[in-house]
């Protein structure tokens, strides 16, 4: 049961929350400029490192809200977290 | 009192309260404090047990978690399906009987009372004996919240006793089943009155966990009366019991000696110590007792119980000696299952002999015997012989030197392999006894260092633990919300049969006295058609969307236009994912210039609104929207069929309920019944419809004034079977039964409600993707089964060609299926490939037995032009 610190709450529970995939990834300025490569480049491909990795998070039964965590993917444990698109604390 | 119970003694047991308890129908006095092996012991019954897979006999072999042979079913008073003898306190009264290593479930069984408990600490300890008790009373002493497990009856801080440090919660009979992230553990409780399951957040743990005595391979060395040295110790000092009248100990550690030491002060004859290794204690503790250095034992005799041990000396020589008693030791194994299990690491370390802790997560740490303190002379595994199949190293899996030599003969290498090849280690007591030996035979089999490879990992829980205790008290009527609307009780009251639809209890018709559902569903389906129905809709998904972007907002959420809705319509509207195929659809209201209630699919009402969110906060947060979750403050009333108007004028009202006044897909806003009310003119049927939304507590008022002024008006209520056979007569689609997550709106042939001028909208740019485009999709037919009485099963498969060979090319599917009141024959919706250019055309469904021919329409069976909804 990871422990998730959510930027408002606090740490709580993974149950908690939802995984909300990748961060980072933002949705085109205009999706048909897009060739379909890219646009399957967009829809369907996601980085999958060891180690540190930006994803984002939802504390849907807690305060509702996004945010984003950077995560270690070989320890499971949390680096930092922050609301969506601001600095990490 | 018994055979071998000592006058005196015994730290657990009261014996000014003798009970007794019976073991496969006999019946055994016992001591409270007893468990049942030492009971058992006590009773002079070392032996009653067989291994499960070569049904040899078997007894007591240890006194602790690690015990591989002495496993029981308790039948009174609860029921337990499998068992250590070792970790169960005798109850008066229970009853329990010998199991081979696997339970057995009763079809109904009446477990001890369950719950589970939340605790937040700073510090979790789990052994208390002197290494762990400390660091949890010095950590009390700071201030820091504290919790103190043990898997004994009492604080095992120095010889027993209780001792209890203030502002620890210590918890005996308590077992840690695993650690996870974060200082995250489950503990079990088996509380005098209860089982409790305690889910402890810690932000450190400490593991005292002590170690296991470990083993030696010899032939026969699974005769009940063979046990590890120290078990023998702490059946005397915990119970009073000595284990036999004629000891022998075989050992590869000096410090076992203490163990016949113990025996031979409280009368057990010791004729000998077989000492493997080289060691030099002091031998004279024990009187008489010949010591055999660089002996072994190469077998043991007797049936049932041993009863006698034949020895082998160092060149050769053999001798028998009669005992009742073999004490094994080879050592000391620190207990690292919990360690292991969170990814901590080992190493064999060759001062000790023994592998020993690495590293481990930041918030967990090892301490005492589970951190090496341990001490052992020159290991010794097994002992070499020509035939080793009967050199038993885990009992519980009936596995020997000889089955590894196998492994190991077929290629194998890794420790991994060798656990997949013989099941060592997999079975129930997890290789407690095992697998640090069976590591150690590979290695050495293999001619690498001790240390080569670590035993193979353990995984929580770690002791067997019952379902019905994880659980706990979610079961039943507690095992998931229920939701009913503010109209359940008049629905109950009714004769309502429900369904489940997600957490929603609804109607899903109201049979008559000995009516079938068919019949109650075509009746509640031709009341609808011919003069007028009422639903109970409170449980669809209500989203009140608010702020002055909400217009904006809905435009790229739904595939149509919402932004040009005027106030006072309504519009119904689909739902992409990014990826272009259907997510939900509903209806949305445009109560304001800035505000919308919008309607999802029951089972989606959560789903949507979190979408809302994400996209909200995480791609648009300049837009000045909010979205609130208004479904439970509604009640709705759908009022369905011809006579609706007149229904909803008789109930009284003060909106102009009049065709011109009040078209089709708008709401005004006025009051029914004398409440405030919201009525809705949008139609899942195709008749002439109403929906009136009036505030939760209000819906019984309302419903009931409906109920009556309908009836002079031939209305019944109907319930979401109807519900369904009218909407799949009109080809109205139910997201998520005709849908399946792989479906576009041109699959349904809903291209029109998808607005390619308007900009962008989620999932619009994947509708161009070549695969989304493919002609031979799957698509929304109709079918008309050529035999009008035959019901399609939902699910069933279509082909093209009935003569096909198995396996056919599989065409399509039938999504939903229903025989129509209205059109007098069965018929079903569909998805098929290329099914729009097929109208017309036959598909079949192979069934178990029969093969149905159906012909292929339209989805659209019943008032293909709409006539009917205007009334």
């Amino acid at each position: 049961m990871l422990l998730i610190p959510c930027p408002w709450c606090g740490p709580r529970d993974e149950v908690e929350f939802r995984y909300g995939g990748q961060a980072g990834i933002a949705y085109p300025a205009d999706p048909e400029a897009l060739s379909d490569d890219e646009w399957a480049e967009f829809l369907f491909m996601r980085d999958n490192p060891t180690g540190p990795f930006a994803e984002r998070w939802y504390h849907v039964h807690g305060c509702r809200r996004w945010f984003d965590a950077v995560r270690d993917t070989s320890t499971y444990r949390f680096i930092s977290s922050n609301p969506p698109g601001e600095e990490a604390t | 009192m018994t055979a071998r119970r000592l006058p005196s003694g015994g730290s657990t047991i009261d014996r000014s309260r003798p009970i007794s308890f019976t073991f496969d129908g006999a019946e055994v006095p016992a001591f409270e404090g007893d468990t049942i092996a030492s009971a058992l012991l006590a009773n002079d019954v070392v032996g009653g047990f067989r291994s499960p897979i070569l049904g040899r006999p078997r007894g007591l072999f240890s006194a602790g978690t690690e015990e591989p042979n002495a496993f029981v079913e308790i039948s009174e008073p609860w029921f337990e399906p499998i068992v250590a003898a070792t970790m169960v306190d005798v109850v008066d009264g229970m009853a329990v009987r010998s199991r081979p290593g696997v339970g057995r479930l009763r079809a109904s069984p009446e477990s001890r009372p369950l719950e589970h408990r939340h605790a937040h600490v700073e510090l979790l300890v789990v052994g208390s004996g002197h290494d762990g008790f400390y660091p949890a009373r010095d950590a009390a002493g700071r201030g820091e919240r504290v919790m103190l497990v043990d898997q004994h009856r009492t604080i095992q801080r120095g010889a027993g006793g209780d001792f209890v440090a203030e502002g620890v919660t210590y918890l005996t009979r308590t077992t840690a089943l695993g650690l996870y992230d974060e200082g995250y553990a489950t503990v079990l409780e088996r509380a005098a009155e209860l089982d409790r399951l305690w889910h402890v957040r810690a932000k450190r743990v400490i593991l005292a966990t002590g170690a296991f005595e470990r083993s030696i391979a010899f032939a026969d060395n699974d005769r009940p009366g063979v046990m590890l040295a120290y078990a023998s110790w702490l059946y005397h000092v915990e119970h009073g019991v000595v284990p036999g009248s004629r000891a022998v100990l075989f050992t590869a550690r000096g410090g076992a000696y203490g163990a016949a030491s113990n025996l031979a002060a409280n009368g057990v004859e010791i004729p000998a110590i077989v000492d493997v290794g080289m060691t030099d204690p002091d031998a004279d503790l024990i009187d008489d007792a010949e010591v055999l250095r660089g002996w072994v034992v190469s077998g043991t005799g007797g049936d049932h119980r041993l009863e006698a041990v034949h020895l082998e000396g160092p060149d050769g020589e053999r001798r028998t000696l009669e005992c009742d008693v073999l004490l094994v030791s080879g050592g000391w194994d620190p207990n690292l299952a919990l360690w292991r299990a969170i990814g901590g690491g080992v190493r064999f370390d060759d001062d000790v002999h023994a592998f020993v802790p690495t590293e481990g997560p930041p918030w967990l740490s090892v301490v005492g015997a589970a951190a090496g303190e341990v001490t052992n002379d020159a290991p010794f595994w097994f002992v070499p012989a020509e035939d080793t199949s009967r050199h038993f190293v885990d009992f519980q899996r009936d596995q020997t030197v000889a089955d590894i030599a196998d492994a190991l003969g077929t290629g194998l290498r890794s420790i991994e392999h060798v656990k997949r090849a013989t099941y060592i280690g997999t079975a129930i007591d997890q290789g407690r006894t095992s697998g640090v030996l069976t590591a150690a035979i590979v290695n050495a089999m293999l001619g690498e260092h001790a240390g080569a490879q670590g035993p193979s990992n353990a995984r929580p829980p770690s002791v067997p633990v019952a379902y019905a205790t994880l659980a706990g008290r979610f079961r039943g009527d507690l095992f998931d919300p229920i939701r009913t609307t503010p109209l359940h009780a008049w629905h109950v009251e009714h004769g309502a049969v429900f369904e489940d639809v997600g957490q929603w209890k609804r109607p899903r018709f109201f049979p008559r006295a000995g009516e079938s559902m068919d019949r109650a569903v075509e009746r509640e389906c031709l009341t609808v058609r011919n003069a007028v129905g009422a639903m109970d809709a409170s449980t669809l998904g209500k989203i009140d969307v608010v702020g002055p972007d909400a217009p904006a907002f809905l435009d790229s959420m739904y595939t149509n236009r919402m932004s040009n809705l005027a106030v006072g319509s309504m519009r119904y509207g689909l739902m992409l994912g990014l990826d272009g195929l259907v997510l939900d659809d509903g209806v949305a209201m445009r109560l304001a210039e800035d505000r919308y209630l919008v309607t999802t699919t029951t089972g989606n009402a959560a789903i949507v609104l979190d979408r809302f969110e994400e996209w909200l906060q995480t791609e648009w947060p300049e837009l000045r929207v909010y979205c609130t979750s208004v479904t439970e403050q509604w009640a709705v009333v759908a009022i369905n069929g011809p006579l609706a108007r007149d229904v909803v004028d008789a109930v009284g009202t003060d909106v102009d309920l009049s065709r011109e006044a009040f078209p089709l897909m708008t709401f005004r806003d006025g009051q029914a019944v004398g409440v405030p009310a919201r009525i809705a003119r949008v139609s899942f049927s195709g008749e002439l419809a109403y929906e009136l939304h009036v505030a939760g507590w209000h819906g019984p008022l309302v419903w009931d004034a409906v109920m009556a002024a309908g009836q002079a008006f031939g209305i019944e209520p109907y319930g979401t079977e109807a519900m369904h056979v009218l909407r799949a007569e009109k080809g109205y689609v139910i997201v998520g039964q005709d849908t399946d997550g792989s479906v576009t709106p041109a699959d349904l042939g809903m291209d029109w409600i998808v607005n390619p001028s308007k900009g962008d909208f989620i999932g619009k740019r994947s509708l161009r993707r070549a695969d989304l485009v493919r002609p031979d999709r799957k698509q929304l037919v109709g079918l008309l089964p050529q035999d009008a009485d035959a019901v399609l099963p939902e699910g069933a498969q279509l082909v093209l060609d009935e003569a096909a060979e198995i396996p056919m090319a599989l065409a399509g599917h039938v999504t939903s299926s229903y025989r129509s009141p209205a059109l007098g024959r069965a018929f079903a919706l569909a998805m098929l490939e290329g099914g729009h250019a097929m109208h017309g055309r036959t598909v079949f469904a192979p069934l178990r037995d029969r093969v149905l021919a159906c012909t292929v329409t339209s989805p659209v069976s019943y008032d293909a032009d709409g006539a009917r909804r205007d009334g």
